[in-house]
């Protein structure tokens, strides 16, 4: 288990209890109290939650909500303005960026992180994407929706039981989607758990939900994060 | 394989693979080809003064690289799932000071050859200067890396780098022409160290920089 405390201004709302009696139930994702500010503006606060094996969250929110902000400081990317996350096991993330070299072929790119993770799945996550066929081919030539296919096996590469999911049927056709919620659906199978921000729906099993606008700080403008006015968010179920 | 190995031997296909090596060292040679049509076909004054305008030409050739060692790697989000793994900024830095030193060093100083050919320079020289640039590249190439980072996620970092890097690099400079003379071996020693210096902080200036342009 890795705790990663971010608590880092002294905020207005009252503190949570400690997790204990999250931790012992065998959460593999942990958020506690979370609140995020970007620039002077203070998008949300107040967010808890956890998942365990098996567990998909799906987070909703308008565009500029923070869904994407949310998904960055669970993958320790950005700091929290307030609140804690705990991982047990490995974090992967799926975003616009493929972070795969576009000089190099789909092949070499994915055998890199390959290296990286000191996992060797490459040829079964081409083949678990559709784009087996397509391995020898330079990054740079392909579409939105194969570079996606390709990110999402740079995901299964990784292995890990967390998977953080920003738009991920994005660029993606029919039969990509419907892919993509029976990667889902093998990837909970097999004890791990998907946080999703998605404005597209996805079919998927026991799917809880979460949306950003219950814990809007402020709803609009610049204000000091230290308003007393703030009004005490509620507590996700 | 090792996390690092792996990142070492990625900088170093990219740098050879994208064709960012031979840049400097065009420039380089270009710079050493032009020189006596500026100054005149005088050899005895091309030999006295040509180690001098190599050295300003290595370190103009080390401002080329500056947006391609990281940017690249922002945009396309691998500097994220590398941080995403735990893999700390400043080992990614160190990892591409070193390949980078490798990358630009390598063709830079194998170009001296030529180079010195084209001014006429003498053999002794030319070993003077081969040697102090063997013991500059190191600091030039990790600053380079530093002002990168240093300018990731700006607009027009090329030039902003240029300006960054240029006073950074004065005592690479200045210790690297004083070795060219025959007396210069305390010169030599200065240079080393300002090359180490430039060595060692370079993973955690540029660590911080990476880290500092993510969570913005």
């Amino acid at each position: 288990m890795i705790i990663k405390t971010v608590y880092a201004a002294s905020i207005p709302f009252t503190p949570r209890p400690a997790l204990g009696a999250l931790r012992v139930s065998g959460a593999l994702l942990v958020a506690q109290g979370l609140a995020c500010k970007r620039g002077e503006r203070l998008l949300w606060r107040g967010v808890d939650f956890s998942l365990e094996a098996g567990g998909v969250l799906h987070i909703i929110g308008a565009n500029g909500i923070g869904k994407s902000s949310l998904l960055r400081i669970i993958a320790g990317l950005l700091p929290a303005m307030a609140g804690s996350v705990a991982c047990d096991g490995g974090v992967a993330l799926l975003d616009e960026n493929p972070a795969l070299d576009r000089d190099r072929t789909l092949k070499g790119a994915l055998g890199f992180w390959g290296q990286v993770d000191g996992q060797s799945g490459v040829d079964a996550a081409l083949d678990a994407v559709g784009m087996a066929a397509l391995a020898d081919v330079p990054m740079r030539y392909f579409s939105t929706g194969q570079r996606k296919r390709a990110a999402l096996a740079r995901l299964l590469v990784q292995n890990a039981p967390i998977w953080l999911l920003d738009e991920p049927s994005n660029g993606l056709d029919h039969s990509g989607v419907t892919m993509l919620e029976a990667l889902i659906e093998t990837h909970r199978a097999g004890g791990g758990c998907a946080l999703i921000a998605s404005h597209q729906p996805l079919t998927l099993a026991d799917m809880q939900t979460l949306a950003l606008s219950d814990y809007i700080g402020i709803s609009s403008g610049l204000g000091s994060i230290h308003d007393p006015e703030i009004p005490e968010n509620k507590v996700s179920a | 394989m090792n996390v690092w190995a792996a990142l070492i031997r990625r900088d170093l296909a990219r740098e050879w693979s994208s064709g960012s090596w031979w840049l400097p060292v065009a420039f380089f040679l270009l710079v050493a080809t032009l020189y006596p049509f500026a100054v005149g076909p005088d050899s005895a004054l091309l030999a006295r003064t040509g180690a001098g305008v190599l050295w300003i030409a290595a370190l103009l050739a080390a401002l080329l690289p500056i947006e391609r060692l990281f940017a690249p790697d922002s945009a396309s989000g691998t500097l994220d799932q590398l941080a995403l793994r735990g893999i700390s900024d400043e080992g990614v830095a160190a990892a591409k000071a070193l390949a980078h030193m490798v990358g630009f060093g390598v063709p830079l100083l194998l170009s001296t050859l030529p180079a010195a050919a084209l001014l006429g320079l003498s053999g002794e020289t030319l070993a003077r200067l081969a040697i102090g640039l063997a013991i500059g590249i190191p600091g030039l190439a990790s600053l380079s890396v530093t002002i990168a980072a240093v300018t990731l996620g700006q607009q027009r970092s090329g030039a902003l780098g240029g300006l960054l890097m240029l006073p950074l690099a004065v005592p690479i400079l200045i210790f690297g022409a004083g070795s060219i003379q025959p007396i210069g071996n305390s010169a030599m020693l200065f240079l080393g160290a300002a090359s180490l210096l430039l060595v060692a902080i370079t993973p955690f200036a540029a660590g911080a920089a990476l880290r500092a342009a993510r969570e913005v």
